[in-house]
């Protein structure tokens, strides 16, 4: 059977690529187009490592289809950088050291930003409820919460 | 994997027209979060989706008669976000509110919260409290069922195979109305229900329960509609003694099994724990206090 051609847009750029029915966006995000920064932790919808968003709405990309893609527009966390130029959610979690290897640490940020656009001065138990789909077998949460709080306040000048 | 071909209708017709054509091996893929996990565990090895959520009266929702229709295929985070229907119906909130991270509520459905069939689905005991309904679309045209109704044991359903459930039906409510739900699960977050319970009720104006529907989720093979529980509340101010009542008559309608997340005896007892503490938030909120 032909594979489905699907347009959509990445990061702002629209892009089309080929994928079979069963192929899930991460695998068509990784394997066809490139963007290895979002992650495979589990492959179910558990651990929030491949975290996107598809038109503002976060969710895992494991449990999308690629060819639900069509006409839609996904974020993934190639697009948090200006260039060289870090996002402030990324520079808080160097500073706070919020991540060891790293692997939860893309979904994170992506979740951590889509929080922070809904609510930009969360509490610390927002943070915590709304990270909960995001699992960090390092951290233990704390440097991570406390880097988004602070990211937080400085996105709101505060 | 085998291949598969993917639909995206955006009629009614056009989805129920492509189910009739596949013999029972479609599946309808709303938000996906139930049917592609089974799909890559090999345990649902469809030859067509049906991909719902093109189809506008399924993704909708709109104020109706009083009451509130929304799309089977609304997502979680949707219904969430609805102010309007999140006022109405606190206790429907409840109850999507603890289906999974954000992640998944960004795309997991009630209708497939429903359809998935599984006793310990949050916002089922919730809705069935609510008294919702759902509008069934088949080959034969349109037929409406109570959620109670639905499921018929876990993974179960009465739906025939060529039928799509299209959207739900919350009635209009009376003033003096509260309901809510509530699970226990060890963890706060990310847990599947031990017990649920769901409770809505109306008061009059001296504040006299005139109406009450109670529901139970995973303490039998579906969740199940309590009336002995609530005819404990009904004529009632909701007060200690119609609150021991209601307890016991949630616990004795348990039929739970025994696993690794709780005992037949706890699930038991904890039913009617649950039931009164809903009951208790639900009568703050019939009263406006919360």
């Amino acid at each position: 059977m032909a594979k489905h051609r699907v347009t959509t847009t990445v990061n702002g750029d629209r892009v089309e690529f080929l994928c079979e029915t069963h192929q899930s966006l991460l695998e068509v995000l990784r394997d066809e187009l490139g963007l290895t920064g979002t992650k495979e932790g589990c492959g179910t919808g558990d651990c929030g490592a491949c975290s996107i968003t598809m038109d503002g709405r976060l969710m895992c990309s494991c449990l999308v289809l690629g060819v639900e893609a069509e006409g839609k527009s996904i974020q993934t966390i190639e697009s948090m950088a200006a260039g060289t130029k870090l996002h402030a959610l990324q520079r808080k979690f160097l500073e706070h050291a919020a991540l060891q290897c790293g692997i939860c640490t893309p979904g994170i940020l992506i979740a951590a930003r889509s929080l922070l656009e809904r609510n930009p001065d969360p509490t610390e138990e927002e943070v915590r409820y709304w990270l909960a789909g995001n699992l960090c077998r390092c951290t233990g949460y704390h440097k991570i919460v406390d880097a988004v709080l602070d990211a937080a306040r400085e996105m709101r000048g505060a | 994997m085998r291949e598969m071909r993917y639909e995206a209708p955006k009629t009614l017709e056009t989805a129920l027209a492509l189910l009739s054509g596949a013999n029972g091996r479609a599946r309808i893929l709303a938000g996906g979060t139930d049917l592609l996990i089974g799909m890559r565990a090999g345990r649902v090895e469809p030859e067509l989706l049906v991909d719902v959520k093109g189809i506008p009266e399924m993704t909708s929702i709109v104020a109706e008669n009083g009451g509130f229709r929304f799309g089977a295929a609304v997502t979680g985070m949707e219904l969430l976000e609805h102010e309007a229907f999140a006022k109405a119906w606190p206790g429907v909130i409840d109850g999507v509110k603890l289906i999974g991270s954000i992640q998944v509520k960004g795309r997991a459905t009630v209708g497939g919260n429903l359809c998935n069939a599984s006793p310990a689905a949050d916002s089922v005991p919730a809705l069935i409290a609510a008294g919702a309904s759902v509008s069934i679309m088949g080959p034969n045209g349109k037929r409406e069922a109570r959620v109670e109704d639905v499921a018929t044991g876990p993974g179960q359903t009465a739906l025939a195979r060529d039928e799509i459930i299209t959207s739900f039906i919350l009635p209009r409510r009376p003033p003096h109305s509260g309901d809510a739900y509530l699970r226990f699960t060890p963890r706060t977050e990310m847990d599947i229900a031990v017990v649920g319970a769901g409770v809505n009720l109306t008061l009059d104006e001296s504040g006299v329960c005139t109406q009450a529907r109670v529901s139970l989720g995973a303490v039998a093979a579906r969740a199940l509609l309590v009336p002995e529980a609530a005819a404990a509340l009904i004529g009632t101010r909701v007060e200690a003694a119609a609150l021991e009542r209601l307890a016991a008559a949630a616990s004795a309608a348990c039929r739970p099994i025994d696993d690794k997340r709780g005992t037949i005896e706890f699930r038991i007892k904890v039913a009617g724990v649950l039931a009164r503490r809903a009951a208790e938030i639900a009568l703050a909120r019939a009263k406006g206090k919360i």
